[in-house]
């Protein structure tokens, strides 16, 4: 932490230019929202939600995918440390090599993302009238979905352990499945969404819990208690994430010189 | 200090042999490697390119796990228990900087001190000390990338040192050095030996720094390991005129 800090005050000269970064990440991503708004010009409904639905679901997802990606987005830039030679001085450290890729030249703009996606979220949750006996879930889903999503990353960076040449590949995991959980899952093919929910459980950040939240059947016909298990497969995607990465480590083979 | 029992690595390469097939096809860097270190000993670790020596080394510091034997730094496995034995070794790479391109040396040190939780007052006395041994001052304010070579060099020496640990180990630390440069780091080097007792491994292609500093050597040749004793040794494995590079050669191809 204190490490990230120091490189935010080192890197950071310029406050002016973080700050219009910031700015700039809001509005690009405030761009997503409005794709969801035009949409809701022409529909009543999507996959069956209406519009504060839909913005529970894009700000819920965007919270922890932002949060994620703020603080570790960065080990998603594994392969180019891996192949500038850089990975080696990180291993030298006493400190958690996860951590300190996560905060090599850690930026502050990601923030911008958080912030919108929290916008959204202030905007839906009161025309939505939640009970208290179902609001309790919305904080948890946003730390469920966030460890999910770092998770996710996780992986994609111990993939990078194999791939050095093709971080994309990764890439489209993490990025894609934040594209992904914006929107009902009940708009995508029943293949794809027993895939994110057993496989890689995308559907566990926020699609299941919110079906509880919104209190609405499963389109799918999937077990009621599956909306209660988002801690269950955060904590197994960890486990399963924090292993590749340790498997990563060992096949690591520097560069040759 | 260092313990090495029968470690082996090796690198598998995957070459395209046609359209679809791949060929498999194995590189052992370093095989059936045994030695050990005391502490207080200086080791210079030579061979030709390609011998093992950079594998070796980043076996040494966890950086590479071993496909087959054990190593011990330190009392510790490096690749098991990397961030305790980081807090007891420093590592230099001749060809690599471990610090940061676009910040001043000074802030180089301050991140290393916060990585290493260096308390302020040691890091302050340490840092003074190095300052004044490695005559660091004229360019502590500059940014790594403009630093000339030996400024480099010595800068990473001081980052490697801040946490005094108490086995360095180097790999090619006077590659590309002028004269004056590689005379300051090797009495550098030596004194760091004499006076703190710090086990130094270093590996190198002059013979000067074996010649001036080192008490013991090893060669290692196609990954293994053909000559461990004192230069007095090294230099009795062949006729009494040779030059100490003779005598290297001479091992270096398989003993004449
Ligand atoms: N990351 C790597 N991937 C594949 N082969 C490697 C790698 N690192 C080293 N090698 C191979 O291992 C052998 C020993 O390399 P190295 O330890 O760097 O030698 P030295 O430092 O003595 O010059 C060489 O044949 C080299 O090509
Ligand atoms: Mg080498």
């Amino acid at each position: 932490m204190l490490l990230a800090w120091t490189w935010m005050r080192a890197s950071y000269q310029y406050p002016l230019s973080a700050a219009m970064m910031t700015v700039a990440s809001f509005v690009v991503n405030a761009l997503d929202i409005a794709a969801i708004w035009v949409i809701f010009a022409h529909v009543e409904r999507l996959g069956g939600f209406s519009l504060p639905e839909v913005m529970l679901l894009y700000g819920t997802a965007g919270l922890s995918f932002g949060l994620a990606d703020l603080l570790f987005g960065n080990v998603d830039r594994l392969s180019g440390h891996i192949r500038s030679g850089s990975f080696d001085t990180v291993l030298i450290r006493p400190v958690s090599p996860f951590v300190q890729v996560a905060v090599d030249r850690f930026s502050v703009q990601r923030f911008g993302r958080v912030l919108q996606a929290a916008v959204v979220l202030a905007l839906a949750v009161p025309q939505l009238d939640l009970t208290a006996s179902r609001a309790w879930m919305v904080p948890v889903m946003i730390v469920c979905g966030f460890a999910i999503f770092v998770s996710v990353f996780t992986l994609g960076a111990a993939l990078q352990f194999l791939l050095t040449d093709a971080p994309e590949v990764a890439n489209a995991f993490t990025y894609g499945g934040n594209q992904l959980t914006q929107y009902p899952l009940s708009i995508y093919g029943g293949e794809l969404v027993r895939g994110v929910t057993f496989v890689l459980p995308l559907a566990f950040v926020n699609w299941q819990p919110a079906l509880f939240v919104l209190d609405r059947d499963d389109p799918l016909g999937l077990p009621h208690w599956l909306r209660f298990a988002s801690p269950l497969a955060a904590l197994l995607l960890g486990l399963v994430a924090a292993a590749a990465w340790r498997a990563g480590i060992r096949r690591y083979r520097s560069t040759g010189s | 200090m260092i313990e090495v029992e029968r470690a082996g690595r090796s690198f598998t390469h995957r070459r395209k042999a046609g359209v679809l097939r791949r060929e498999r096809h194995v590189v052992h860097a370093v095989r059936d490697l045994t030695f050990s270190v005391a502490p207080g000993e200086f080791v210079g670790y030579l061979g030709p390119n390609g011998a093992g020596k950079s594998t070796t080394i980043k076996m040494l510091t966890g950086i590479l796990t071993p496909t087959t034997g054990r190593v011990r730094v330190a009392g510790l496995d490096p690749s098991r228990r990397r961030t305790a034995l980081a807090r007891r070794i420093g590592v230099v790479f001749g060809q690599r900087t471990t610090l940061w391109w676009d910040l001043p040396l000074r802030d180089s040190f301050e991140l290393v001190r916060h990585l290493y939780n260096v308390d302020q007052g040691d890091f302050r006395r340490r840092l003074a000390e190095l300052e004044e041994l490695l005559d660091l001052g004229s360019f502590l304010h500059i940014p790594v990338r403009q630093l000339s070579l030996g400024q480099r060099m010595r800068g990473d020496l001081a980052a490697a040192l801040l946490h005094a640990p108490s086995v360095l180990v180097l790999d090619e630390p006077t590659i590309g050095l002028d004269v004056v440069s590689k005379a300051a780091l090797r009495a550098f080097l030596r004194e760091l030996n004499a006076e703190r007792g710090t086990t130094v491994l270093l590996t190198t292609h002059d013979l000067g720094d074996v010649e001036r500093l080192c008490s013991r050597v090893m060669v290692i040749d196609h990954g293994r390991l053909s000559f461990d004793g004192t230069l007095g040794d090294l230099r009795a494995t062949a006729p009494e005129e040779s030059s100490i590079e003779d005598v290297v050669a001479r091992l270096y191809t398989g003993g004449g």
